[in-house]
């Protein structure tokens, strides 16, 4: 019974951890670093730091892209002497990116952000 | 209010700069912030050249931290950035020690924080945004500009996304810079407030000596906290140059 038991004891013991354990291990690498790269890995592990943080973060997102969608709207402006028409588009198109900025600092981590 | 007419609450006072070494300091405006970026920057050297010149197997005190925040940021940036972020570690990893050593070095009294002034922080998101265009440029050609039109959008919608697209960019190096000095900022402006409130009751007698017990102890913590937060915003502008640099390598 011992002879019996320790003849596939070897065979079957060494063999799973040297074949499937690497292989496994690398697949889960390289599924961990295609999800890293499609969505901002570090991003979702500080928003996930503290709540308070995550928030005041989207709001420099929001308010970052309205700044500079206002500065550019503001200079085609007084470029092309149309004051208010170009301001008005870009504050507009400023909120949309903001939005998009923090969106994909902070998408759902299931689905790839590009 | 206070007894001593003397002290002004003015939690602002400490963002302003002056000349230091006296005359050649004054000929040359060169202020404490500058000096403070230099003693960063030599603390930085110093600590790294210190620490790795023992090369113990076994580390020291020194060794150990220089080695744990080399290989923090070497793991940083390979992960975000992919096997080519090898290249841009040297860059992530001076950003990186300038930021810390410029916010820890804030927390000690009587220093400055340069990365609470946004001229600073402002040209650090300037010349990281122009590095990442210019390596996209660099790796793509002007393939790099589909980078502003995703694929798969509508034709009729791609007008206004890639002028959507382009603002999200542009926002990028003043996002980055705010958020720094802005935390910085707000951090610092707190401690005064609440350390200028315990003076302020201080001197009001017995009953202000035991109100003044408040503020100091709420101020105890918040160094605990502007430490965190020191770590975590070097940490924050470190991480996303590396996706800027993630997304210049790799269009998307």
């Amino acid at each position: 019974m011992s002879g019996n038991s320790s003849g596939p004891r070897p065979s079957f013991e060494p063999g799973p951890p040297s074949e499937a354990g690497p292989s496994f291990e690398q697949r889960l690498r390289t599924a961990r670093e295609r999800q890293g790269l499609d969505t901002p890995a570090g991003a979702q592990a500080k928003a996930g730091a503290s709540g308070w943080g995550g928030g005041v973060q989207a709001g420099v997102e929001l308010v970052s892209a309205e700044l500079v969608a206002g500065a550019m709207g503001w200079g085609l402006d007084h470029l092309l002497h149309t004051l208010p028409l170009f301001l008005v588009i870009f504050v507009l198109l400023g909120g949309a990116a903001g939005v998009l900025n923090a969106f994909r600092r902070f998408a759902p981590a299931n689905k790839p952000g590009r | 209010m206070a007894a001593g007419g003397t002290f002004k609450l003015e939690p602002l006072e400490q963002f302003a700069l002056h000349p230091v070494l006296g005359p050649i300091g004054r000929a040359v405006n060169f202020t404490q912030a500058n000096l403070t970026m230099a003693v960063a920057a030599l603390l930085v050297l110093a600590l790294l050249v210190y620490g790795t010149r023992a090369r113990a197997t076994i580390p020291g005190r020194w060794q150990s931290l220089a080695e744990m925040l080399y290989q923090f940021i070497h793991g940083m940036t390979i992960d975000q950035i992919g096997a080519e972020g090898r290249v841009f570690f040297p860059f992530v990893f001076t950003l990186f020690m300038f930021v810390l050593m410029g916010n820890l070095i804030g927390l000690i009294p009587f220093m400055f924080t340069y990365t609470s002034h946004i001229a600073i922080t402002g040209a650090l998101a300037l010349f990281i945004i122009t590095m990442v265009t210019a390596v996209g440029l660099r790796q793509h050609g002007l393939h790099f500009f589909s980078y502003f039109a995703p694929p798969g959008a509508p034709a009729v919608l791609m007008p206004l996304i890639v002028l959507i697209e382009i603002i999200s960019y542009l926002s990028r190096p003043v996002s980055l810079s705010m958020r720094l000095f802005a935390n910085m900022m707000a951090g610092h402006m707190i401690l005064v407030v609440f350390a200028s409130f315990a003076v302020v009751l201080g001197s009001l007698g017995l009953v202000g000596l035991v109100g003044a017990v408040v503020p100091f102890a709420v101020n105890i913590p918040l160094i605990g906290f502007e430490l965190l937060v020191a770590c975590l915003q070097a940490y924050v502008f470190a991480i996303l140059t590396c996706i800027y640099l993630h997304d210049a390598v790799h269009l998307h």
